[in-house]
């Protein structure tokens, strides 16, 4: 028969792409450590004042030293963040579904949509404080409000894939409208849902801190606009790389889930480069 | 220009029956005529071709039969039947393989099954005969013990005859191809030509084969229609006399050649006329 797979590549070209995956994997450690090594020279060598730019050393030293309290601000950033992101998790796919699957809702909910997503959200705080007091609530709405757009676009993105002959085909069988969007439109969007909780999660973060900077009493957001307050730099530049990992955390975290559930998505991919590449 | 009407009147018994329908597109300065006064009648069991320049509407065709599209003008019989919505007897293969990555090539030929009753309720209980009629299904077009694989890890010749398998594990009476090995190697192709005649002759549906490719309209079909360009006319008709089962050194043959050339001139007649 013509149709043969499996060329299978040679041990030695497996060995090689090995050895680049590995540096590949620890590349944005070494790219990080060298950017904070040069970072602290530079600090030390211009004589950097440190209420303008504390040096890793020194942010590194406050992070020691405040280690409980900004943990407990930590916990209570993350806590909003993930009530946003679950809301927007709910809402996203919903609305996604349903501007993925109806034109008619689709040309009625896309321009307020994107209307509502051009409003800046640093502008709804206040709003929220108005009506919520500060604290928890404004900061997980704020959370919500940025983290839902893309899923929702994504959702719909995932269902406006789905090819027109194998809707075709379904329909020829007498499938309803519900079961090709169970059979096919779900699975095929599911790829597009998970790229897109990488990176709402970061933006529900964004959000939870926006939140947190202009109106809260907790979190690290206000922990740097406290620490900020007092000229104590080095504080807020810990808040900053608090938020930074975190963010590369549940990024992670997501990615994990991503690969997990929709493997076949990426896994197709991977195929198709290496019966191409070869070596 | 010889226009060769076609005004067969329907056998009787034809199974799928095509009478004078015409199709229109969209409104204004859009609006496309896509088929014009066209009649096709294929008995119980028979094995149409039709073939035409592209952009001819043979596509079109594929949707009014299947009841995707209802027709502007003209009526549509299936199994003596009008057709109003879709059509649930019948099974559709693409040039586009369209399986789904995320199913085993297994699970993407049952999938029919978890949709036309009586099979989509009996599926549960009697998941093992199902399975089993898929297997032999795969077997029979050369694609025995492939069914755990996944799709992407086929070849696109070994995709189109899951393609083909998933449009019949149902046991369709109708089967409708729209340019179904377009996208294939010539070898490839003519090696699937055969792997349908032989399914078609053990099973004896009904086949509508929508193709530009006149050799494998004159390999397959018992009657080749042609079509001309937009408006989508029937301009011609051909009955093919070989006995089955034909092997590709048949196409080779003057007869063979010979029809070739005829449907090739009535073609080469209307894309002059457009």
């Amino acid at each position: 028969m013509s149709d043969m797979i499996d060329d299978l590549p040679t041990e030695e070209e497996t060995r090689s792409r090995f050895g680049r995956a590995a540096l590949e994997n620890a590349s944005p450690v070494i790219i990080a450590i060298v950017t904070l090594i040069v970072w602290e020279i530079a600090c030390r060598v211009f004589d950097v004042p440190r209420f303008v730019l504390p040096t890793p050393s020194m942010i590194f030293a406050s992070l020691v030293k405040w280690h409980a309290v900004i943990a407990t601000h930590a916990a209570q950033t993350l806590y909003t963040t993930l009530i946003g992101f679950a809301f927007a998790v709910v809402a996203g796919l919903v609305i996604g579904i349903a501007v993925g699957t109806s034109r008619l809702l689709y040309k009625a909910l896309y321009p307020i949509l994107i209307a509502f997503n051009s409003v800046p959200k640093v502008a709804i705080v206040p709003v929220l404080v108005i009506w919520f007091g500060i604290g928890t609530i404004p900061a997980a709405i704020t959370a919500f409000l940025l983290a839902f757009f893309p899923i929702v676009v994504n959702v719909a993105a995932g269902l406006a894939t789905v090819e027109p002959e194998l809707e075709d085909v379904l329909r020829s069988l007498g499938a309803s409208k519900r079961k090709i969007l169970m059979k096919v439109g779900l699975p095929r969007s599911m790829p597009y849902f998970f790229a897109s909780l990488k990176v709402a999660i970061t933006l529900a973060l964004v959000g939870s801190v926006i939140s947190e900077t202009i109106a809260s009493n907790a979190g690290i957001g206000y922990l740097m606009l406290n620490a900020s307050s007092r000229f104590d730099v080095p504080l807020v530049f810990a808040g900053l790389f608090v938020v930074a990992a975190l963010g590369v955390a549940i990024y992670a975290l997501f990615a994990t889930v991503e690969t997990r559930f929709t493997g076949w998505a990426t896994r197709a991919q991977t195929a198709r480069l290496e019966g191409t590449g070869g070596g | 220009m010889d226009p060769a009407p076609t005004a067969d009147p329907a056998p009787p018994d034809a199974f799928v029956d095509i009478d004078d329908v015409s199709l229109v597109y969209g409104r204004g300065t859009s609006r496309t005529v896509a088929l014009h006064h066209a009649s096709i009648a294929v008995p119980r069991g028979g094995f149409a071709a039709v073939v035409g320049p592209s952009g001819c509407g043979k596509s079109s065709l594929m949707k009014l039969v299947t009841g995707l599209m209802p027709p502007t003008r003209g009526t549509i019989r299936v199994d003596g039947a009008t057709v109003t919505g879709p059509l649930k007897i019948a099974g559709m293969a693409f040039q586009n393989p369209t399986l789904l990555p995320w199913r085993s090539t297994l699970d993407n030929i049952m999938l029919p099954l978890e949709i036309v009753e009586p099979h989509a309720s009996r599926l549960r209980r009697n998941r093992a005969e199902y399975v089993g009629r898929a297997e032999a299904l795969l077997a029979s077009v050369g694609l025995d013990g492939f069914g755990n694989r996944n799709p992407w890890q086929l070849s696109g010749g070994m995709q189109q005859r899951a393609s083909l398998c998933r449009s019949l594990i149902h046991e369709p009476d109708l089967l409708m191809l729209d340019e179904p090995f377009a996208a294939l190697d010539a070898f490839t192709r003519e090696e699937l030509w055969g792997v349908l005649q032989k399914v078609w002759m053990e099973r004896r549906f009904t086949v509508v084969l929508v193709t530009h490719d006149l050799r494998e309209a004159v390999y397959l079909a018992d009657r080749i229609y042609v079509m001309s360009a937009r408006p989508g006319r029937i301009v011609a008709a051909r009955d093919v006399p070989f006995a089955r089962p034909r092997s590709l050194e048949d196409t080779f043959a003057p007869e063979f050649v010979d029809i070739v050339h005829e449907l090739r001139d009535h073609i080469s007649r209307e894309r002059a006329a457009a």
